[in-house]
């Protein structure tokens, strides 16, 4: 077998390269169902638990600030306080799930169980893996946004059909609030490391995506910055629709939600490359 | 008639026509050198290496390389398996043994070399040289969240296996594994005997023709070792390429048809069990300890042909053990043991240290 002399060196090194990352990405567009099915079958022995502990969290914010807030604030932005909180809920509980599920669930499969290594010595790829955990995280963020609204829903804080669009928002930033994750899991030596993504990351965007309160009142710089935070747009997007109220730049926020649920898996598609298939 | 058919090529092909021939046939050499050599893309020249590549041998590995930063961890290492043998490589922790097996699946990439694994050039075509292959890492990676079943039947999902199909070699791989009592017992109850076996069994789920494993006995008590070796050579008698690494000489002499020593990424020595401790040792041998070797040594060399030190064990290598049997007999503080030759022995040889470290 010749090692092909014809080539330089730095061809050959340009070559393999751009080969590199191929072997990285997704093999194909089915692949990752196989690795979404086996942690729908994990969740699937442990589904009661883990859905309490999705909606515990949300559940306590939206009553608690939701009545306790709004007896002293009253009307924000031409509702009850507790249905504009109910809207930013969703939004922020597709957040938590997704960031949690890809952060934690996805670093001890990876990680402490190795069920990833056991995975890429099958004919799936490791882009396949991310991808089928991307879409995973996304799909458990569904579950608990939908769960909140339909809480919501039975209170009487959405409106139907309006509501019905939000689904496919939830989604959308559930793969996109995942994507993100999944960059922190791939540089996580540990899991105190994701204490800096909750800290840095979550948290500020929390507050400063108009989930608790109007983002208009905030000075110009805060509200320029909130508006490259992708849970601005997905409660921009999803408020309106729960408030029966028409949705501006719809296209402009569902681009930005597009963007970080794609930019960020070639990032940490590179990310995992240097980690596992050194 | 020898003689008309000895004239009639002649007659064809005059000699006035040789140059042209030759021409046309030099032209054809190297027509196909360049078609070889143009970058067609990885099909391109994997749909030639696939024809012209030997079908005999089920993985090649020629003039590999693997460094990190400074260190080089994989250096020039060829080997080639035939199909149906039972290959090992043999080397002490840090050989490198386990890079060779990542980079042989194409989850490694090599920095020089080339690599085929089922016909198939790896990384380019790893994939579909992974669909026929069944891997036994060295440390269990089972899903501890599913029972012995579930975990095969996931596992299958992954090579394409429809539920039903995967369902069906259930049964079968818990037979082979011995752990049909277990099937829907939690992965957390089981031994790591039984781990290593479930993970044997699930490598078996797509019907390799090559199982690739990486230290398949460390760790476990001998039955289980002896269970496992037992299974693996039911899987050689079956027609499957076995390849595995090792640091156990004993695994090596038992199983492997043919194997090669490493030692820091090189091959030191290649060929099967018996021939290479034939050819480097070919005598027997008395290991000493309990005194000062060094005072040993003094004292048995003329008895022996070779002697070596390593650790607090002398190594006597006799013909005949007589003289040496005699003089120790009876000593009170040295133990000693006769013994044949062995792999061991080989690598203490080669490298001037022992394997376990």
């Amino acid at each position: 077998m010749d090692t092909h002399p014809y080539r330089t060196t730095a061809e050959r090194s340009d070559a393999r390269r751009t080969q590199r990352l191929r072997f990285a990405l997704p093999a194909n567009a089915t692949n990752w169902i196989s690795v979404w099915r086996r942690n729908y079958l994990v969740w699937r022995k442990l589904a009661i638990a883990s859905m309490f502990g999705n909606l515990a969290d949300p559940m306590i914010y939206l009553f608690g600030l939701g009545f306790g807030l709004g007896i002293m604030v009253g009307q924000v932005d031409g509702v009850s306080y507790i249905a504009f909180l109910a809207a930013g809920t969703v939004a922020s509980s597709v957040m938590m799930s997704a960031s949690f599920e890809a952060m934690y669930s996805g670093f001890s499969r990876m990680h402490v169980q190795r069920t990833w290594e056991a995975i890429m010595h099958t004919p799936l790829t490791l882009g396949d893996i991310v991808v089928g955990e991307i879409v995973w995280a996304g799909s458990k963020a569904v579950l608990s946004g939908f769960a909140i609204v339909l809480v919501a829903g039975a209170l009487g804080y959405a409106h139907y059909p309006s509501t019905l669009f939000v689904l496919p928002v939830i989604a959308l930033a559930g793969v996109a609030f995942a994507s993100l994750a999944m960059v922190v899991t791939a540089l996580a030596p540990s899991y105190d490391f994701f204490m800096f993504y909750q800290t840095l990351v979550i948290t500020p965007m929390l507050l400063l995506s108009g989930v608790f309160f109007p983002l208009a009142k905030l000075p110009e710089p805060v509200r320029q910055a909130a508006l490259m935070l992708p849970l601005t747009h997905a409660v921009e997007l999803i408020r309106p629709a729960m408030l029966d109220r028409p949705i501006a730049d719809a296209p402009l926020h569902l681009a930005v939600l597009g963007a970080y649920a794609v930019v960020p898996f070639f990032v940490c598609a590179a990310l995992f490359r240097r980690r596992m298939m050194r | 008639m020898r003689c008309h058919a000895c004239i009639l090529p002649f007659q064809a092909f005059p000699p006035y026509t040789y140059p042209p021939y030759l021409s046309l046939a030099l032209f054809a050499r190297s027509a196909r050198l360049a078609f070889n050599a143009i970058e067609w893309g990885a099909d391109g020249i994997d749909f030639v290496r696939n024809v012209s590549g030997s079908m005999s041998n089920t993985i090649e590995f020629c003039e590999v390389e693997k460094r990190y930063g400074e260190r080089t961890v994989v250096d020039r290492l060829t080997f080639h398996v035939r199909t149906g043998e039972c290959f090992g490589l043999l080397g002490p922790n840090g050989a490198g043994k386990t890079t060779t097996l990542k980079m042989l699946l194409g989850i490694a990439e090599p920095d020089a070399g080339t690599i085929a694994l089922c016909g198939k050039a790896i990384p380019a075509h790893a994939r579909l040289a992974r669909q026929r292959t069944g891997v036994v890492p060295q440390f269990d990676n089972l899903d501890p969240d599913f029972t012995v079943s579930e975990n095969l039947l996931v596992f299958g999902r992954y090579f394409g296996l429809s539920t039903s199909k995967a369902r069906a070699m259930v049964p079968g791989l818990l037979e082979f594994a011995r752990l049909e009592h277990k099937a829907d017992a939690r992965v957390s109850e089981l031994s790591g005997g039984m781990k290593r076996r479930l993970t044997l069994a699930r490598s078996l789920i797509n019907d390799p023709d090559v199982l690739i494993m990486d230290e398949p006995t460390t760790g476990l008590d001998p039955q289980a070792r002896h269970l496992i070796w037992e299974r693996l050579r039911s899987l050689l008698a079956r027609g499957k390429t076995l390849l595995l690494t090792t640091h156990f000489m004993e695994e090596a002499e038992r199983l492997c048809d043919r194997l090669c020593i490493i030692d820091e990424g090189r091959k030191i020595a290649e060929g099967a069990p018996d021939e290479l401790i034939e050819s480097e040792i070919g005598c027997e041998v008395i290991e000493v300890y309990g005194a000062s070797p060094a005072a040993l040594r003094d004292e048995l060399t003329p008895l022996a042909a070779r002697t070596e030190i390593s650790g607090e064990t002398l190594f006597c290598y006799v013909n005949d053990a007589g003289p040496i049997n005699a003089r120790l007999e009876g000593r009170p503080g040295l133990r000693y043991l006769h013994r044949p030759a062995n792999l061991e022995d080989v690598f203490l040889r080669l490298t001037g240290r022992e394997m376990q470290d």
